[in-house]
């Protein structure tokens, strides 16, 4: 009886063994993109799309208002956004305050890389980075300016000042964080190559915990960008020199409100640049081709 | 001062049934106990454990979970230090970790993320110091192509498969050329069919070099097949049940009858010691 059933089945379903065949162009999936579909891929285009359409919305209700003083018209702030770049002091007030925002961000950076190294160094280091973080991070760098004039007075030191404190904290809690988020298995693989104090940390740790660290660089951008402004607004009725912020001060002082405009315009375009350009391209570089981020 | 407590193994241990004998073991491992601390409690990983590992030795530490056998391994590799007993290799007490004793790890996350393949294999070589430039070029070359990594020698971690990256991380640590290689079940998160391939390219490795290797498995095949000596530990704590000579079977010899033979006997020495302590 078993038997007889085991012939149908054999029947039924035969046991085969084929070679692999070659399947030629069918299964070589891969084709290359149509042109517009890589430009939809492009996240650097539908942004662009989006500050086109906001553009065209902003003409249209500032053509519906009518009112030049409260509310410019687009094209009216690009000719500001022109005149002041190349007739006027846009451009020297802009290069100004990239200058000090340059000079303040290193100098965090570096402050925080040396509190960063000592924190990991010691037991006592990482408690001592662990409160200051926790304390000076939720300060904002503005409300230091009082203190800051106080001690080094009207004048570029100041300015500095508030702009290192903005990027410091901000840097090194998340460098910090990063270093502790290190994988058990990457720490031993550099302790077993023999890597032991700064060669471990810019060997192993650093690059590990780069992500956490970019983001925080980031972070500390966005701070300082945003309390150079303010600061620069505040000084501004002060000093003689000024950057951005003093421009936007001035003009507004004057009542020119499309040079406010385009003040505030540069301010947004430079952040652009700044998050989607330069840092993107840091980011293309490294996490995103070493797969630690996707 | 500890070791006047210990029993003097060290004599009692069988001579490696090799064709010669070795005058003196590369590691040797004496009364080792290693503790560690969890949140709220001391762990005694291993309890007084000793063996002796001879150069070419294939030296598996086999025993279920909670044996202590990776903390052994870590032990060895100079990550934890033991709290009685001594740990030498050639001779030197060991004292922290280093590039004598390269370490391939369970973990897929072992390879630098931000180095291709090649760059991970050389990175270590170049730290150490030890070699120059030509002969880093071409010693990495040699296990890239030895590993059949070359075609992926530029390829990023990220891209390769696991079995792809424990090979990696067994060329990184063989370019190094250590007294000895350390493996914590590198083969364990692999499925089953690339364990296999791995396990017998990790042999035909060995038979072209003859590194000593060892070797921390939980599984009886494993050490069957990769082994040329088994340790088996029994848990909690790790103390050692018995060491094997396992040098007369390999991937070739599966199914035969020295092999489930050797298979059982392991087996039995397992599990009996498990049901002694319940």
């Amino acid at each position: 009886m078993s038997i007889a059933v085991e012939t149908i089945v054999a029947a039924w379903r035969p046991e085969y063994e084929v070679p692999v065949s070659d399947v030629g162009t069918i299964a070589d999936v891969a084709r290359p993109l149509s042109r517009f579909e890589r430009l939809t891929q492009n996240s650097l285009f539908r942004r662009g799309m989006v500050l086109v359409v906001l553009a065209v919305i902003w003409e249209a209700y500032a053509t519906y208002l009518d009112n030049e003083l409260l509310f410019p018209r687009f094209s009216d702030t690009m000719v500001a956004l022109w005149t002041q770049s190349w007739h006027g002091p846009l451009l020297s007030r802009t290069l100004f305050s990239l200058e000090l925002l340059a000079v303040g961000y290193s100098i965090g950076i570096a402050l925080a890389g040396i509190l960063v190294v000592i924190s990991v160094s010691t037991k006592v280091g990482d408690d001592v980075l662990s409160a200051l973080t926790s304390m000076f991070n939720p300060l904002p760098a503005i409300a230091l300016l009082p203190l800051a004039l106080l001690w080094f007075g009207l004048g570029v030191q100041s300015i500095i000042f508030v702009v290192i404190h903005s990027v410091l904290w901000a840097v090194a809690l998340n460098t910090h964080v990063g270093f502790k988020s290190v994988s058990q298995t990457l720490k031993m693989a550099g302790q077993n190559f023999g890597l032991r104090g700064l060669g471990y940390i810019g060997g192993i740790l650093l690059p590990a915990a780069f992500p956490s660290i970019l983001g925080g660089l980031k972070i500390g951008w966005a701070f300082a960008w945003r309390t150079l402004i303010a600061a620069e607004l505040v000084f501004g009725a002060t000093s003689r020199q000024g950057g951005l912020g003093w421009f936007i001060f001035e003009n507004r002082n004057s009542l020119e409100t499309s040079n406010v405009f385009a003040g505030l315009f540069t301010v947004i375009i430079i952040g652009l640049l700044v998050e989607s350009v330069v840092f993107r391209a840091i980011e293309l570089r490294t996490i995103y081709r070493w797969g630690m981020q996707h | 001062m500890t070791v006047a407590v210990l029993p003097r193994v060290a004599d009692s241990v069988p001579l490696p049934s090799g064709e010669q004998v070795q005058a003196a073991p590369l590691l040797s491992v004496r009364g080792v106990t290693l503790q560690y601390k969890t949140r709220d409690q001391l762990v005694t990983a291993t309890y007084r454990v000793s063996f002796n590992v001879y150069e070419g030795d294939r030296f598996v530490l086999l025993g279920p979970s909670g044996c202590g056998k990776s903390s052994l391994l870590k032990a060895v590799g100079g990550f934890i230090e033991p709290v009685e007993g001594r740990l030498e290799l050639a001779g030197k007490p060991i004292r922290k970790p280093g590039p004598d004793r390269m370490m391939v790890f369970q973990e897929f996350d072992q390879l630098l993320p931000w180095k291709t393949v090649r760059q991970n294999v050389t990175y270590p070589m170049q730290v150490s110091g030890r070699f120059d430039k030509a002969k880093i070029a071409v010693q990495v070359e040699r296990l890239l192509e030895a590993t059949n990594l070359t075609r992926f020698a530029d390829a990023y971690p990220h891209m390769l498969s696991g079995g792809m990256k424990q090979r990696v991380a067994i060329a990184r640590a063989m370019a190094m050329e250590p007294a000895m290689l350390l493996m914590d079940e590198p083969f364990a998160a692999l499925d089953a069919l690339t364990r296999r391939s791995m396990q017998a390219e990790l042999l035909s490795l060995w038979e072209q070099t003859r590194f000593t290797m060892l070797f921390v498995t939980h599984s009886i095949t494993e050490a069957l097949i990769v082994g040329t000596r088994i340790l088996l530990l029994s848990p909690h704590p790790g103390q050692v049940r018995a060491e094997i000579d396992a040098s007369d079977v390999d991937l070739g010899s599966m199914g035969s009858d020295r092999f489930s033979a050797l298979n059982d006997r392991i087996s039995q020495l397992l599990f009996n010691s498990a049901a002694d302590l319940s």
